[in-house]
């Protein structure tokens, strides 16, 4: 971590959820008898924010830390340092005070459970992401049943209908089935209502399209958004293909080796990319036309893995915009180079 | 609120009867038992496919048979004078052990007991013995293979040297031992045995097991739902681990049988009859060295323990192939 580099996030009002600093580390090589002496840098200094209805997209290459963000902030994870906070119904921070923001690490207890109503997570991958044992009337209660929302009776109801609303009817049919008697979309229609089930206020989406076959994509991503919209739910949605983050959320923010490097309005980004990275990503993006021929790809090498970066920019490697300066100099701040569009890069 | 959509139209005839919103408790368990039966018949399926899963069925039905058969047999035809496995005599019979009848399918024992009446009476103890031993093994592996998986840490190691030193310790002799210092019974041998196989290596394999299950993301998926500890043990990894124990159990059945038929030959346990108490018989008459000439004082006996042993353990194999889909065949 960057001692010296100020934390700015880029809102000013205190949003629905907001990340200043987020930092992960996970030791690399421990035993019983070996303390660490490397860290992978998964999530470097994050800062971001979402608003009530708000959605993010969060892109990057495989190995980028998009996942860490998202399990760091649905708290399966507890950040090395750096701080989130919530503004959640039910949730608050001081006591008697309405809506006050309260901390991820204060969260324990009874307020854990309040936390976890607020905020679900739908997962990547629909085989795994269900035990194989529990009907999908079992899948989808488990957060209503542990929670002790309702009688069984009620919690029937409850499933039937959000069964219903994501699209899988009629629900009798599919209530006391198994899970591997579902085709994929079937099962990302399933872990769609497990997380929607308790109306949460924010939901992490990790990649919920890219494990489903190209037809069955579109449909759930025109689940997601018309339940988010008719919910008003924000979420952050982790994907690293830039066409689904364009059509799901209002803005995206692009992920380089544990660090945020843009972010800015959806169109914004895609109309005026200012960091060399995204402008390669962008570049990269598959045109629908046979004629095109693509330019040489203006970035060279591999995606490193991030045990103990050098303390320079983290694409200073595969930068073409590199100078000496990036060399000697830590990773840049994340600064407002146009209004709302946020940049880490000392060239532009 | 959710507010839900329009009611889809009803399936149209062909579909499933529809099941009303807002059914009843009974038609939940209903369902739930369904399904049981469902998963249960196609396990069935598999295991009846193998061929000794079959064999290990039909010997272990018979052994059941014979077990239910004694104490009909002791209400009918058998007068408990004569046919008592303990404390009956042949009379009719000049010399002890006497050789095969119509009296006495099996001959007597040195003590003009007759041996049929023996083989049945001690086959039940054998199942009770067995069964007792597998459950308790079961109950203490499984929780013990979850947790210790689950937390890691200091419980795992704990639980993992004790399974290191209980395999180590000879099982055997440390029975023999437990033996002198306190009268064991039936049950407390059950115990025993039960206790050291929980404790020892099916532990470790269960562990293992669910180890491979702790980090699916279902597991994860429980905790953004807002599961607790016990609830992920018990209500997740558990259930998942289920198969497997009971493949530990049907091998649990074998051991115990096993160290029974040991500690009965050496003498060392508080029985009234078993298999190994009647070999032990046969030993102490000076029978047993007599080579094939009183079979009838060990064969029985020794078949039987052979037998039972190896259709639990072949009930295993076949049961792993239910429990472990890469061992199974493939069929669509």
């Amino acid at each position: 971590m960057e001692a010296n580099q100020p934390h700015t996030p880029p809102a000013a009002a205190e949003g629905l959820v907001s990340v200043s600093g987020l930092t992960r580390q996970f030791p690399v090589g421990r035993s019983l008898f070996r303390r660490a002496t490397s860290f992978i840098h998964a999530v470097d200094d994050v800062s971001f924010q979402l608003n009530a209805g708000d959605s993010l997209g969060l892109v990057g290459e495989s190995g980028c830390g998009k996942t860490t963000v998202g399990k760091l902030l649905v708290k399966l994870l507890e950040p090395t340092s750096g701080r989130i906070t919530y503004r959640l119904p039910g949730l608050d921070g001081a006591a008697g005070q309405e809506n006050a923001p309260l901390e991820a690490s204060a969260i324990i207890g009874r307020q854990l459970r309040t936390f976890r109503r607020q905020v679900q997570m739908i997962f990547q991958d629909p085989y795994e992401s269900m035990n194989p044992r529990r009907t999908i009337y079992d899948t989808i209660a488990e957060p209503l049943a542990v929670q002790g929302m309702g009688t069984v009776l009620d919690r029937v109801d409850m499933v039937s209908e959000i069964l219903m609303l994501v699209g899988l009817t009629p629900p009798a049919t599919f209530l006391f089935r198994h899970p591997h008697e579902l085709s994929g979309g079937q099962r990302q229609r399933v872990a769609i209502a497990r997380a929607l089930v308790v109306e949460p206020a924010f939901v992490v989406a990790d990649e919920p399209t890219s494990m489903l076959d190209v037809s069955s994509r579109t449909g759930i991503m025109n689940l997601m958004q018309q339940l988010a919209h008719g919910l008003g739910i924000a979420y952050l949605y982790v994907t690293h293909d830039l066409a689904v983050a364009r059509y799901m959320c209002h803005r995206i923010a692009v992920m380089y080796l544990g660090k945020i490097v843009e972010l800015a309005e959806t169109e914004e980004l895609l109309r005026n990319p200012l960091h060399p990275y995204t402008r390669a990503l962008l570049s990269a993006v598959p045109v629908p036309n046979p004629e095109y021929r693509r330019e040489p790809p203006s970035i060279v090498g591999d995606l490193t893995a991030p045990i103990d970066p050098p303390e320079r920019c983290r694409f200073f490697d595969r930068c073409p915009l590199a100078t000496h300066y990036c060399r000697d100099n830590p990773h840049p701040a994340f600064e407002e180079k146009a209004p709302g569009h946020w940049v880490a890069c000392y060239e532009v | 609120m959710i507010t839900p959509p329009n009611f889809p139209p009803p399936g149209s005839a062909s579909d499933p009867p529809v099941v009303e919103v807002g059914h009843s408790r009974l038609r939940l368990l209903i369902a739930r038992t369904r399904l049981a039966l469902h998963s249960f018949r196609a396990g069935w399926s598999i295991f009846m496919e193998s061929r000794i899963g079959v064999l290990s069925l039909v010997i272990i039905g018979v052994f059941a048979i014979m077990a239910v058969a004694h104490p009909i047999l002791m209400l009918t035809i058998w007068d408990a004078e004569t046919y008592d496995p303990v404390t009956g005599y042949a009379f009719d019979q000049v010399d002890q052990p006497s050789a095969p009848s119509w009296r006495h399918p099996l001959g007597t024992d040195p003590l003009g007991r007759d041996v049929l009446s023996q083989l049945l009476w001690s086959t039940r103890s054998e199942f009770v013995l067995g069964i007792t031993a597998a459950l308790v093994t079961v109950a203490i592996a499984t929780t013990v293979g979850a947790v210790s998986a689950y937390y890691g840490g200091l419980v795992d190691v704990f639980f993992m040297r004790l399974a290191d030193l209980i395999i180590a310790l000879p099982g055997i002799s440390l029975l023999i031992v437990l033996s002198a210092l306190f009268k064991l019974n039936l049950f407390y041998l059950a115990l025993v045995i039960g206790i050291l196989g929980g404790f020892g290596g099916t532990a470790i394999i269960l562990k293992s097991q669910a180890l491979s299950i702790k980090v699916k993301p279902y597991i994860e998926a429980a905790r953004v739902a807002g599961g607790g500890h016990f609830h992920i043990i018990f209500v997740h990894i558990i259930p998942n681990l289920l198969p497997l124990s009971l493949l530990y159990m049907m091998f649990t059945v074998t051991s115990a049988i096993f160290a029974e038929a040991v500690l009965s030959f050496l003498g060392l346990l508080d029985l009234r009859m078993s298999w190994g108490i009647m070999i032990h018989t046969a030993n102490t008459g000076g029978y047993l060295m007599g080579g094939t000439r009183y079979w009838w004082l060990v064969v029985p006996a020794g078949a039987s323990i052979t037998l039972l042993c190896s259709a639990f353990y072949l009930g295993g194999r076949a049961l792993d192939e239910v429990v472990n889909p890469r061992l199974r065949r493939r069929h669509d």
